[in-house]
C-alpha cells in the first residue's frame, strides 16, 4: 500500500489544530493515546444554553454507538463554529467530538470542506482502540462537512 | 466454586443462581481473596472515566478478538490475558459492564469457551452499580501475574458456526436483533452502521425475540416466570432443544445466550457469532425478508 504516498496528501490539505493533534497523538505510546482520548473528552464543552435549551435543533449522528448530536454554524465571515454533545457515559464519543471540535473550530468553510475524510484513520488510534470504533468519528466529521455544505450551499 | 454465591431470593429461582450476583452482594465481598472484578464495555475508555475499585478492564475487541483472524484469541492468548489480569483457574470472576451487560455477558462467553468454571455477571450492571450512588475509582490495579494454564478454546459446546446454523435449520432458531432489523427493513442496527452487510432480513425459521425483552428496566434480569413466558411460551421453546441465538456479532446474543443456558437451564444453547454479518454477506445462503419466519428452503 502506498502509506507514504496518502500520507503526503494527508499533510498537504491538514490545518494547522489538526495536525498539532495528530502530532500529539502519533508522538506517545498506543496506552498513552487512550489517556489522551480521555483528556481530550473530559475537554468537551458544554453547549452554548441556545442549543441545550433547544435539542431539536441538534443533529443526531447515527454513525456513533452512542448519541451524538451536532450542530454547525457558519458567520457571515464563512467562519464555520462547532456545537457536539455525547453522554458522559460515552467517553470514547467525547473524545471524537472534542478533537474535532478542537481541530475545526474557527477554520473557514474551505478549511474545513478540505480536511481528508480519512483524517480519523490517521491519528495512531486503530490499534488501541480497533478501527471498527475509529468509524463513529469518521460518521462526525462527514456530519459536520455536510452540514457546512448545506449551510453554505456548495 | 471459590467465593461462596449470592444467596438473593430473587436469583435462587433461576437455574443456577450461582451464575449472578447482586450490586449489594458486590460492595460487601469487594475485598473476598479469589475474587476478580472485571469491566467489560461498548465504550473503550469507559473504565478509565471510573470503575468499582480494584476492577480490571478486559475489552472485547482489543483483547478477546484474534487481532488478524475474525476469530477469538487462542489458549496461549487467553492464558497470557488472564495472567496479565491477576487471574487464576480457579479464582471466582464477576464481569460487569455498560449497555445492560452486553460486553459483559460476551466476555462471560468467551470465558466459557474456555471452561473458566467460576465466572459471573452483576445482575444490572454498571448502570446500576452507578445509579445506587456506589464507589467508583480511578485507580488501575496492577495484578501479579498468575502461572494461567493454557486450555484450548472448545467450540462445540456454546458456539455456532454458519454451517452448524445450516444443518440446525428446523430447530429453534432465535433472532435477538431489533424488529426492523429481523424484517429486513434495515442492514444494521439503529446506531451502528459500521457493523453492516451486504443483504438484509433474517435467517429462514428464525423467530425474533430482541435481547432486551429479558431485561427490566434498570438493566437486571426480568424474573424465571417472565423469562419462561418469554422463551417457552411465546416462543414456543422446550428446556430440552438445541437453541442457537445471533444477533448481529454476537454481543447482543450473548446476553440471550446467558439467559436461556443460567437462567433458564437449558443445556443445548450456542450462540452463532458470525451472526447477521456473516450470514448477511454470505454467498448463496437463505435469507427470508419480512415478519413471518418462513420456512426451511429446499435444498
Amino acid at each position: 500500500m502506498s502509506d507514504a504516498i496518502l500520507g503526503c496528501v494527508t499533510e498537504h490539505a491538514l490545518p494547522e489544530a489538526l495536525a498539532d493533534i495528530r502530532e500529539e497523538f502519533l508522538e506517545v505510546g498506543e496506552k498513552e493515546r487512550l489517556t489522551l482520548l480521555l483528556e481530550f473528552a473530559n475537554e468537551l464543552p458544554e453547549l452554548p444554553a441556545r442549543y441545550s435549551e433547544h435539542p431539536d435543533l441538534l443533529e443526531r449522528v447515527e454513525e456513533c454507538q452512542a448519541p451524538v448530536y451536532l450542530f454547525v454554524e457558519v458567520d457571515v465571515a464563512a467562519v464555520v463554529h462547532l456545537f457536539i454533545t455525547a453522554p458522559r457515559e460515552s467517553p470514547t464519543t467525547r473524545g471524537f467530538a472534542s478533537i474535532l471540535t478542537q481541530g475545526l473550530e474557527g477554520l473557514t468553510v474551505d478549511e474545513v470542506l478540505g480536511v481528508p475524510n480519512d483524517f480519523p484513520q490517521t491519528i495512531g488510534l486503530s490499534k488501541a482502540i480497533s478501527p471498527l470504533r475509529l468509524h463513529g468519528m469518521t460518521g462526525m466529521l462527514a456530519r459536520i462537512k455536510r452540514q457546512v455544505r448545506e449551510k453554505t450551499a456548495r | 466454586m471459590t467465593v461462596a454465591r449470592d444467596e438473593n431470593p430473587k436469583f435462587a429461582e433461576y437455574a443456577h443462581p450461582e451464575r449472578l450476583v447482586s450490586t449489594e452482594w458486590l460492595a460487601e465481598n469487594l475485598s473476598q481473596p479469589g475474587l476478580i472484578v472485571v469491566e467489560s464495555d461498548e465504550d473503550v475508555l469507559l473504565y478509565e472515566t471510573g470503575h468499582i475499585p480494584g476492577a480490571v478492564k478486559v475489552d472485547w475487541h482489543t483483547e478477546l478478538n484474534d487481532p488478524v483472524q475474525r476469530d477469538y484469541i487462542d489458549g496461549e492468548g487467553f492464558a497470557r490475558l488472564m495472567s496479565e489480569k491477576g487471574i487464576s483457574r480457579d479464582s471466582t470472576v464477576v464481569i460487569y459492564g455498560d449497555k445492560s451487560n452486553w460486553w459483559a455477558a460476551y466476555a462471560l462467553w468467551v470465558f466459557t469457551l474456555f471452561g473458566h468454571e467460576d465466572v459471573r455477571l452483576l445482575d444490572g450492571g454498571r448502570a446500576k452499580w452507578e445509579a445506587e450512588g456506589r464507589e467508583y475509582t480511578t485507580d488501575v490495579p496492577t495484578p501479579e501475574p498468575t502461572d494461567y494454564p493454557v486450555v484450548e478454546r472448545d467450540d462445540s459446546a456454546i458456539r455456532a458456526y454458519r454451517d452448524d446454523v445450516i444443518a440446525h435449520l428446523g430447530k429453534p432458531l432465535i433472532d435477538v436483533r431489533s424488529p426492523e432489523e429481523y424484517s429486513g427493513q434495515r442492514t444494521t442496527a439503529p446506531a451502528y452502521p459500521e457493523e453492516s452487510s451486504l443483504r438484509a432480513g433474517h435467517i429462514p425459521t428464525a423467530v425474533s425475540i430482541p435481547w432486551g425483552k429479558a431485561a427490566a428496566e434498570d438493566g437486571t434480569f426480568r424474573s424465571r416466570d417472565e423469562l419462561e413466558r418469554l422463551y417457552f411460551d411465546e416462543a414456543n421453546i422446550s428446556k430440552d432443544d438445541d437453541v442457537i441465538a445471533y444477533c448481529r456479532i454476537g454481543e447482543r446474543s450473548s446476553h440471550t445466550w446467558f439467559v436461556l443456558a443460567f437462567l433458564l437451564g437449558i443445556e443445548n444453547v450456542r450462540n452463532y457469532d458470525g451472526s447477521w454479518t456473516e450470514w448477511g454477506s454470505a454467498v448463496r445462503v437463505p435469507i427470508v425478508i419480512g415478519d413471518e419466519p418462513g420456512d426451511i428452503p429446499q435444498r
